[in-house]
């Protein structure tokens, strides 16, 4: 990449994704370049593919639940084609990161939504909550268990009770208790996998 | 004394017929009472002791003739009184070794004659006699358990007829009557402080003592056994036919210094026996020393060498870092997270169980060994308790193990290192006792209600609440997450809530949610505890399952709304003596004076960053202020470097921090240092300027503390120059709000001891609105009512404004009263009136030397003294008068 295409590129980025200044978007590209190299998809040239976005979120900020993760994916790939290009990888970090709790609860309500319908449904809940409890064997149907969690969880959000969980309804119950926002699964940075030691590591840009 | 000797007196042998009474602390105590009564009687009612008993009473005595002197007729064996009956029958007569008295004459002379058993004559005597009244006054007297008529009968009869015989037996019957209450009452005094000891409890504390003992110079006891390997199913090692006694246990126990010490537990306490019969494997169960509450009780009043190591060992419980239990969980959550299928183990659940149940025992000692006794309770009972205790374990059991696996995962890690902390609690609990009693301000201690668990209809709550439990035991942070906050749905300010988070164990499992990594758990766990340690019983449950000391560590925690969450959960939990020395022993103390450790305090114009600082010091201080009522915590405060930050806060114009901070201050002011330390770091001026807010509390607090400091000269001059005297003569107005009177009378009275006060107190017109409140208070504002009128009485205008506005009979009047503060005032106060012939007038009119002449009685020597004094002006203007 030329130092003049950088350059402009810092320049838009620095615009787009407010909560980073100058120099942290043009090590966040660099980053970005690193984990290029790692990708050896056909997509090269935009960015990089999904495998590459995984594992930078597993190992840095230490998220296992294969669904999540997709989804989270899926919400920083904007354009929908099935890797992330320098841009979508900046802007997406700037709320992963350090987004505004409006932001956060915006970007936590897409990844649960996972048909992309506008509503997280119940059938989405038990999917995102199905590991959610340890097996208990004596139980004679383990869904069971889930099922109720379900209901206890609309219960509390669905305020418009209509079996489903509208924008309106997560904004509002997350509002009311900030612990909702990651209601259904981590989806983003955890303060305890802080790694201040590991150099250049993602997590570090998190306040 | 029947309804005493019946019910409270300790007989050997239930059931009619000649049990004897057993040497007990409490027996004895019946006896000496009955015995003064008995040899008092014939000079505190010379009549009534002639009264001619019924029946003789008949009992065989110790007493040889030889001691009988002036009065008796001795012949041989027989003795008897000159004085006879109507009858012409003796009234003493001493056959051999058989003794018949028969009247209150007699058996008081007999008493002070036998000077050095009277007590075992009166043991032999009502040994004999079960119910004397019977014998005395005849057998419609006889004592009836329930309701006794007797006295009305007795009533109607002398109505009826003029008998002076009547009179004289209702006499007796009512003095007897009374000697019965005074023996009742002084019994339950006895009983209530008596502790009843259980198998458990034994259990429990001869495992501690064991961790400290073996061979060395530091352990407390060389050893201690049981001299039986095999235990009742109901806990008891002794054998059967001496459980029967309320025996448990027998201990053997070789302390450093001393020979082997056999001693025997039983449910009235701890006592030392006859020891191993030799050659037999029996014991000599016979009791050879007093009876001691507890094993530690006994062997701190045998051995020197095991008070001096256990003072050691104080020190090290303390200093023993708890982080361990970190390292081990954090190894356990990982186990999880990898989601490995553990193998289900049966030799670990058993281990598992087995700690969890010796836990149980441990926390359920802790709280049997607070019941107080009433020895006529069966003795069965210790064994019934203990069954109902296995009954709930094995529930308790049932219904974890399904959930077992996670349990592993949150309970496990927390729980199987709590057992010893849990003893070592208990430990420290008994040195607080020992080191704190004599320091620690006891005024707000409160005491837990304990509540009686009905097996009445469990509420709906508990079902909801228990359903959501299950998630927080079994399932990952998410699901916990979603049941902690629709926890909070349920209304937790209603105690049926409260009770049912502790009841269904779930109070455990968000104590152990602390004490994992995750910041959301904890979060949610606190935002819970906040909400239901404003429960007493909650409170005293969460500092018995070792809750502070996680909180205390979260004050560490990098994350301010956790810390913030944490400090004001300790704030309600901090409110009893045990808690509080909890909290200053792992070190929360300092953690919470760093919490009002900003970097920036203005007063104006807060940026959010600033507001968080603000929070996080309003919480700490909502803490240090629950903490601040211990005196060993005001100086653990003051050490931490506390003072300067209380200062610099006190600037603050926000009431919501300045409550907090004013409230420890105020509770800080019974320290000399701190008294000076509010001087000189100009803490008076802030103050003053607070006493014109609009909160009451936050004025209340101000005058409060300016009330304690204002016992140095330059602490009143320097309230003096920031004109605080004007804010509080306007508070006198605000007389609904008996909490801020009693503050602003209070800092009025100590301002006015100072004469240039008390002219600006003249100009703001003090006196009359002083005058104006002397009527319909509580005593607790009258006493500083009327010290700042005495006060004020340093100059002659106010004598005669108090006369003018009409003072002086309610002042006159108030020297009726009891309370010795009050009176002490109150004496000054007429004194000083007394100095204006003209006040004098009224205080003559009103009786008022008389009643001061009686106050001379009065057993403070303060009031005394001050009583003295106001007599001397009386003294003097009465000549002026003639």
């Amino acid at each position: 990449m030329s130092k003049k295409r950088l350059q402009q590129l810092v320049e838009s980025l620095s615009r787009s994704a407010k909560h980073f200044n100058r120099g942290e978007v043009e090590c966040l590209i660099r980053l970005f370049d690193t984990l290029m190299s790692a990708s050896h998809s056909r997509f090269a040239a935009v960015g990089f593919d999904r495998n590459v976005f995984l594992d930078t979120l597993h190992r840095d900020f230490g998220m296992t639940d294969d669904v999540l993760m997709d989804r989270v994916f899926r919400t920083f790939d904007r354009g929908n084609d099935n890797c992330i290009s320098v841009v979508e990888w900046v802007e997406g970090l700037s709320v992963f990161l350090r987004g505004t709790l409006e932001e956060r609860i915006k970007y936590c309500f897409e990844v649960y939504d996972l048909n992309g319908d506008g509503y997280i449904s119940r059938e989405e809940m038990f999917q995102m909550l199905k590991n959610s409890l340890l097996k208990q064997p004596s139980e004679e149907d383990p869904d069971e268990g889930i099922k109720d969690l379900v209901d206890i969880a609309l219960k509390k959000m669905d305020h418009d009770h209509d079996g489903k969980l509208s924008f309106a309804d997560f904004e509002e119950a997350v509002k009311n208790e900030n612990l909702l926002l990651e209601a259904f699964g981590p989806c983003l940075p955890d303060v305890k996998v802080h790694q201040p030691s590991v150099k250049k590591n993602i997590s570090s840009y998190y306040f | 004394m029947g309804a005493a000797l019946a019910r409270a007196a300790q007989w050997t042998a239930a059931g009619s017929g000649t049990g004897t009474l057993e040497i007990t602390p409490l027996n004895e105590s019946l006896l000496n009472q009955i015995v003064k009564f008995a040899e008092d009687f014939s000079t505190r009612h010379p009549q009534e002791a002639a009264f001619v008993f019924r029946e003789p009473l008949e009992w065989k005595t110790q007493l040889g003739c030889s001691a009988f002197g002036e009065g008796y007729e001795i012949d041989e064996a027989t003795v008897q009184s000159e004085a006879k009956g109507e009858d012409g029958q003796p009234l003493l007569l001493l056959t051999a070794s058989n003794i018949k008295v028969r009247n209150f004459d007699q058996l008081s002379h007999l008493l002070q004659i036998n000077v050095d058993k009277k007590l075992k004559e009166a043991q032999a005597c009502l040994e004999a006699n079960r119910d004397p009244i019977v014998k005395i006054l005849g057998p419609e007297y006889g004592t009836v358990e329930g309701e006794d008529t007797s006295m009305l009968r007795l009533l109607e009869k002398m109505k009826e007829d003029d008998d002076p015989q009547t009179e004289m037996k209702m006499k007796i019957a009512i003095l007897l009557h009374q000697l019965d209450m005074q023996l009742l009452n002084s019994s339950l005094k006895h009983i209530s402080q008596d502790v009843r000891l259980n198998p458990a409890a034994v259990n429990n504390e001869v495992n501690l003592l064991k961790n400290f003992s073996g061979k060395g110079e530091d352990t407390v006891l060389e050893s201690l056994e049981y001299t039986s390997d095999y235990t009742f199913s109901n806990g008891c090692r002794a054998p059967p036919w001496r459980q029967v006694h309320g025996e448990i246990c027998y201990l053997i126990i070789k302390p450093h210094d001393t020979d082997p010490l056999c001693i025997t537990c039983s449910t009235a306490g701890v006592f030392l026996n006859g020891g191993e019969i030799k050659g037999k494997d029996e014991i000599d169960y016979e009791r050879k020393s007093d009876v001691y509450k507890d094993i530690v009780t006994f062997l701190r009043e045998r051995s020197p060498k095991f008070v001096e190591n256990m003072a050691k060992q104080e020190f090290t419980f303390f200093k023993e870092p708890t982080y361990e239990k970190n390292d081990q969980h954090v190894e356990v959550v990982a186990k999880v997270s990898g989601q490995s299928p553990d193998l289900d183990d049966y030799s670990e659940k058993n281990e598992y169980e087995k700690k969890k149940s010796s836990a149980e025992k441990s926390r359920s000692t802790g709280k049997k060994i607070l019941e107080p006794s009433m020895k006529w309770k069966n003795i069965g009972l210790s064994a019934a308790h203990s069954d109902k205790a296995a009954r709930e374990k094995e529930q308790q059991r049932k219904s974890t193990v399904p959930g077992k696996k996670k349990k592993r995962s949150s309970g496990i890690s927390s729980e199987s290192v709590k057992i010893q902390p849990a003893l070592k609690c208990k430990m420290s609990d008994m040195f607080e006792e020992v080191s704190e009693s004599s320091s620690e301000t006891d005024e707000d201690e409160e005491q837990p209600v304990r509540h009686q668990e009905g097996s009445t209809d469990l509420p709906s709550e508990y079902w909801g609440i228990q359903k959501l439990a299950k998630y927080l035991r079994g399932g990952n942070p998410t699901a916990t997450v979603i049941a902690l906050c629709a926890m909070r749905d349920f209304n937790l300010a209603q105690e049926t809530c409260q009770l049912a988070i502790r009841d269904i164990g779930c109070l455990e499992v968000l104590i152990n949610l602390l004490d994992t990594e995750e910041i959301k758990c904890q979060i949610g766990s606190l935002k819970i505890l906040k909400e239901i340690s404003q429960n007493i019983l909650i409170r005293h449950a969460i500092v018995d399952l070792e809750g502070l000391q996680i909180m205390v560590k979260i004050l560490d925690s990098p994350d301010t709304d956790l810390k913030c969450l944490a400090a004001e959960t300790i704030a309600n939990v901090a409110r009893f003596k045990r808690a509080r020395s909890t909290v200053r022993h792992y070190g929360g103390i300092k953690r919470l004076v760093g919490l009002l450790d900003c970097t920036s305090v203005r007063s104006t114009a807060l940026i959010p960053y600033q507001a968080k600082d603000t929070e996080k010091a309003r919480c700490g201080a909502l803490a240090l202020w629950s903490c601040s009522k211990s005196t060993k915590n005001k100086e653990a405060i003051r050490k931490a470097g506390g003072i300067p930050l209380l200062a610099k806060w006190l600037k603050s114009s926000h009431v919501d921090i300045l409550t907090p901070v004013v409230g420890i201050l105020q509770e800080c002011a019974s320290e000399p240092s701190y008294r000076l330390a509010i001087r000189t770091e100009g803490m008076i001026e802030n103050l003053v300027k607070n006493l014109s807010s609009e909160h009451e509390e936050l004025q209340m607090h101000c005058a409060s503390a300016i009330f304690k400091c204002a016992e140095d000269k330059e602490t009143r001059d320097l309230v003096r120059q920031h004109g605080g005297l004007q804010p509080l003569s306007v508070l006198l107005n605000n007389s609904e709000n008996k909490k801020l009177l009693a503050a602003v009378t209070g800092a009025i009275w100590k301002c006015a001891i100072s004469a240039e006060n008390v002219s600006k107190f003249h100009e703001y017109k003090v006196t009359e609105a002083l005058v104006g409140l002397l009527t319909d208070q509580p005593e607790e504002v009258l006493v500083n009512i009327v010290g700042a009128l005495g006060e004020c009485c340093q100059e002659p205008v106010n004598r005669s404004i108090i006369r003018k506005c009409g003072g002086i009979p309610p002042l006159v009047k108030l020297l009726t009263g009891t309370n010795q503060a009050l009176l002490v005032n109150v004496t000054k106060a007429v004194g000083a009136c007394a100095t204006e012939p003209e006040n004098m007038m009224i205080i003559d009119r009103l009786d008022g030397v008389r009643l001061l002449w009686s106050l001379l009685k009065n057993p403070n020597a303060d009031v005394q003294a001050n009583a003295a004094w106001a007599i001397c002006p009386c003294i003097e203007n009465a000549k002026v008068r003639k």
